[in-house]
């Protein structure tokens, strides 16, 4: 369960007091504690995990060796996740991928699906009510609870966001997936709060369509 | 507020960043709609579902690397 407030803190503050002291420990749970965040977002500017894999690495080494100049003005998880996305940023030019990724504010300000199907509500010119529900969501509550809970559904979600674009992908793993605030996501990764929603809500919109093509053949 | 209209706003709704006049449409909607109503219940679902999923770890390689990278580190200090 993540810390918050006052609790989380104090725990950075001795972790970097730990950290500074040289104490493996701390690195570890460090480590641990945001490496895989680091690397789904280090996933959003490189073309492939084993690079990702390396900017993580060339992370780590940026924060041991800034360590002793960190000021505690800003939070260690934003100062930790701004090195890597600089680092992954840079490195993702070099790599020149197919599909550039700018940043998420320019991924947010792209034009997106719409969340549903438009065929799924009636058209403008019909009088029955233009924009209602012409085909509403089949209900779930058909599906047994124990489908629901099963790990083919967790499976069905994760190949899900693996298909979503890269901005997307991260900030509804960010979000959704390791439980970070939207304040958080803004931080770490410098985009505006409208534009973490934006691609939140295009990220959810798509995974929510695709379970319920999983569950009820939708 | 019509429904495919509701369904773009969800997140706003969700995310708390509705006005409170919107929020109130988008309430009085849902008051009066099954189809919306059954499609937020999907997407608190869906939400919480997303939530079970488990962080992908970082390799063992990786790890031993990174650790060899603090000792370095570490005893370059000392």
């Amino acid at each position: 369960m993540p810390k918050r407030g006052e609790d989380a803190e104090r725990d950075e503050r001795s972790l970097v007091a730990d950290l500074r002291a040289g104490k493996e420990e701390a690195f570890i749970r460090l480590v641990e504690r945001y490496g895989p965040s680091m690397l789904r977002v280090a996933q959003a500017f490189v073309p492939s995990r084993a690079v990702a894999e390396e900017v993580v690495q060339e992370a780590w080494l940026g924060v041991l060796r800034g360590i002793d100049r960190f000021e505690e003005r800003s939070s260690l998880k934003t100062w930790i996740f701004r090195i890597l996305t600089n680092l992954a940023k840079t490195r993702g030019e070099r790599e020149r991928r197919s599909l550039p990724f700018s940043s998420f504010d320019a991924a947010a300000s792209e034009p997106g699906d719409p969340a549903v199907d438009p065929s799924r509500f009636r058209p403008v010119d019909d009088r029955a009510g233009a924009g209602t529900w012409l085909i509403p969501p089949a209900s779930w509550g058909q599906v047994p609870e124990e489908r629901i809970l099963s790990g083919e559904v967790r499976q069905a979600i994760d190949r899900a966001i693996a298909a979503l674009p890269p901005a997307q992908r991260t900030v509804i793993s960010l979000r959704d997936v390791d439980g970070w605030t939207s304040e958080e996501v803004r931080n770490a990764l410098d985009v505006s709060e409208t534009n973490q929603r934006v691609l939140l809500h295009r990220a959810r919109s798509k995974v929510r369509r695709a379970l319920e093509q999983y569950l009820v053949g939708g | 507020m019509v429904c495919r209209e509701l369904v773009e706003v969800i997140t706003d709704y969700l995310e708390d960043r509705l006005s409170r006049r919107d929020r109130r449409r988008f309430e009085r909607h849902l008051a009066a709609c099954d189809g919306c109503t059954e499609y937020l219940a999907q997407m608190r679902r869906t939400i919480r579902l997303t939530g079970t999923l488990t962080e992908d770890q970082i390799s063992e390689e990786a790890m031993a690397r990174l650790l060899d990278a603090f000792r370095g580190w570490s005893e370059s200090r000392a």
